[in-house]
């Protein structure tokens, strides 16, 4: 009692004090466990914005270690090599914190205060909340350190001075995290925020000024700066706009690469394997709500008319039917009709009219198969062209298709299948 | 009443599906899914307008998948098949391997051998002992007693034409076939053999009939073993 009295306690709180003392250490451990299973989940969710954001996808080689970096990214300001992103303290960001991160991938600045080229997409990136750059870092920092030494870029002069990005950046670069639109549904600003944010979908479908800017978030289309590949508008219904298309079906040909109409093929086939196959059933759904709410509706407008052909023309085209009845009728049928989720049609195919026909030159010429996806693990394909016919009938053969079944597309010449060659690696 | 409706609904049911497999006729088989490959690789060797298409049915599975993943990965250099592998998995580059090594078709009748008796008994030296002197190892020790390979990575060395394996040695002697795959045991090998040497081996193999069966894996020296590890690791192979 005299105890209880000194310190002021009744009887009962001694009790509690007591039991508190003793629980002491146990509960630390119970918090500690709390805090390193927070540790792992944060990398967990690490990990799959990662992949969300295909980080990889630009932060690996050909065969090589993972986040290791050293892929170049061929530009017309010059020849960029991506860094080692592992957590290495020699060659990768072993010394970075998450501010350092933060600073990089919300303002475009390097760790010693450097502008970034925005061949590192931040001005996309910044849209992503601190929250899950946190996430994304922590994810990086789990990874096994590669000793990755890449060589430096090659800028061309006078792009190599900082003066010219600061000139860029205020120009170009709206620094802000995402901010929902109120008016629309919080699935419709998730979907947004990855196509725009994290999923940085306009460094590719967009067209992209001579100083290399995209035209703010919208995806019209443009040629993928670097390769030979053009990525079409996402809001146009004559390319890839997906206004008329229903959610499921986006959400399909997203996450397994192919649909009874549609395959991805190119640059689109490695981010639906490296990147799409694995975001969640919700967070996909986002996305298929945010890119049909994109895509403009045909609605009332009359069909196009097509113009009577001229004579030269329609020889020209006489020329590319028997190289389809020879090489491409017995996947693609008779009229063009395809096989539903295998070969895709090329009547009414908007990948085989639409102005530019980079996509279905370098379709003949490489060939592919559609990405190996969970949902599609065991793709069919189309075979190379380039070694089995000449340019010239693969030429009559584009323009034969882009023209034939009711289609309707500029003719392709000999010189255009040859421009459309180009090595990537 | 029941019974008809019944009836009605199973026939039109029925042709219901009978349109379903009309229109995707199909064939849900490797064979289909790899023509791509095919439309290149057919049941014999074969010379295009840019390339050199060899046969790949009957090769070792492994072999197969070893060199599908060094295609896709950029390891083994060929344009073509990097872009056409791209976007495909291990697990399915296993399986077209399986189905190629699974084919079996008629293998080409020996050729004459023009080599003169010393030229041959030269060959027939390098292919049975090696030359100790230049660490080369016996083209036997690793293909195989019948040279016809070693289950499951290592091929066999007959039934191909002169101009594959010409080819495949200029390949290896220029570093071409394989890029950054270090130690890659026979660019090491081709380079310390003579021009000479590699003219007569591809003289002197497709002479040789195809017969007898690959060996089986445990045949290999520790030492060979060691030295071509980069081709007996098959990571993620299975039977």
């Amino acid at each position: 009692m005299k105890l209880s009295n000194k310190f002021g306690f009744a009887g009962k709180q001694r009790i509690a004090v007591f039991a508190a003392i003793t629980l002491l250490p146990l509960s630390s451990v119970a918090a500690s466990q709390l805090s390193a299973d927070r540790d792992t989940e944060q990398v967990q969710r690490g990990e799959y914005l990662a992949r969300a954001g295909n980080c990889m996808g630009c932060h690996t080689t050909r065969g090589g270690k993972p986040y290791a970096g050293g892929r170049e990214l061929v530009t017309p300001f010059g020849k960029f090599v991506t860094p080692n992103i592992t957590p290495d303290n020699e060659t990768g960001i072993g010394h970075w914190n998450e501010e350092d991160f933060w600073q990089a991938l919300h303002y475009g600045k390097g760790r010693d205060g450097s502008y970034l080229y925005p061949v590192f997409p931040y001005t996309e990136y910044t849209k992503v909340t601190r929250q899950d750059a946190n996430a994304i870092f922590a994810y990086l920092r789990s990874l096994t350190p590669v000793a990755q030494t890449n060589p430096p870029h090659k800028i061309t002069s006078p792009y190599d001075n900082q003066f010219l990005l600061f000139l860029w950046r205020t120009w170009y670069f709206k620094e802000g995290v995402y901010e929902p639109d109120n008016s629309k549904s919080e699935e419709w600003n998730r979907g947004n925020y990855l196509v725009q944010g994290l999923g940085h979908c306009n460094a590719c479908h967009t067209p992209r000024n001579v100083w290399g800017a995209s035209q703010d978030d919208k995806l019209a289309g443009g040629e993928i700066m670097g390769t030979y590949w053009y990525a079409p508008s996402l809001i146009s219904h004559r390319e890839a706009g997906m206004g008329e298309w229903s959610v499921d079906e986006i959400a399909k040909l997203l996450s397994t690469g192919v649909t009874d109409h549609a395959v991805t093929s190119g640059p689109m086939a490695t981010i639906v394997r490296q990147s799409l196959q694995y975001l969640s059933k919700d967070d996909m759904h986002a996305v298929a709500v945010y890119l049909q709410s994109l895509g403009e509706k045909r609605g009332e407008e009359a069909p196009r008319k097509i113009p009577p052909m001229p004579e030269r023309v329609s020889r020209y085209l006489a020329l590319g039917e028997p190289v389809y009845v020879k090489h491409c009728q017995e996947c693609h049928g008779k009229s063009g009709e395809g096989v539903p989720g295998t070969y895709p049609p090329l009547a009414g195919n908007r990948s085989v009219t639409m102005t530019s026909p980079l996509n279905t030159i370098r379709s003949v010429l490489y060939g592919g198969f559609s990405p190996a996806t969970t949902g599609n693990s065991r793709p069919y394909g189309m075979p190379p062209f380039q070694h089995i016919i000449r340019d010239n009938e693969i030429a009559w053969v584009v323009s034969y298709i882009r023209n034939a079944w009711g289609n309707f597309g500029s003719l392709v010449s000999p010189e255009d299948v040859d421009s459309s060659r180009g090595n990537e690696f | 009443m029941k019974f008809t409706v019944f009836i009605l609904l199973v026939m039109v049911s029925s042709l219901v599906n009978a349109q379903e497999s009309a229109s995707s006729s199909v064939p849900d088989t490797l064979e289909q899914r790899v023509k791509p490959c095919t439309i290149c690789h057919g049941d014999e060797d074969r010379a295009g307008r840019d390339a050199y298409y060899p046969r790949i049915a009957g090769k070792p599975a492994g072999y197969l998948f070893n060199q599908l993943r060094n295609f896709r990965d950029g390891r083994r250099y060929y344009q073509a098949m990097a872009i056409l592998l791209e976007n495909l998995s291990d697990e399915y580059l296993l399986e077209i391997a399986h189905y190629f090594s699974s084919l079996k078709y008629p293998y080409p009748e020996p050729t004459m051998n023009t080599l003169s008796p010393e030229e041959t008994q030269a060959v027939e030296t390098l292919i049975h002992s090696g030359d100790p002197e230049r660490d080369i190892p016996a083209c036997s020790a690793c293909h195989g007693k019948a040279l016809m390979g070693v289950e499951p990575f290592i091929p066999s060395l007959l039934g191909l034409p002169h101009a594959y394996v010409a080819a495949q040695f200029g390949g290896w002697r220029n570093g071409g076939i394989m890029r950054g795959q270090t130690p890659d045991c026979m660019s090491e090998i081709a380079r310390k053999m003579t021009q000479e040497e590699v003219n007569a081996l591809a003289m002197w193999l497709p002479t040789q009939p195809v017969t007898g069966e690959p060996a089986e894996a445990e045949k290999l020296t520790p030492e060979l073993a060691q030295r071509c590890h980069t081709i007996l690791s098959g990571e993620g192979f299975t039977q």
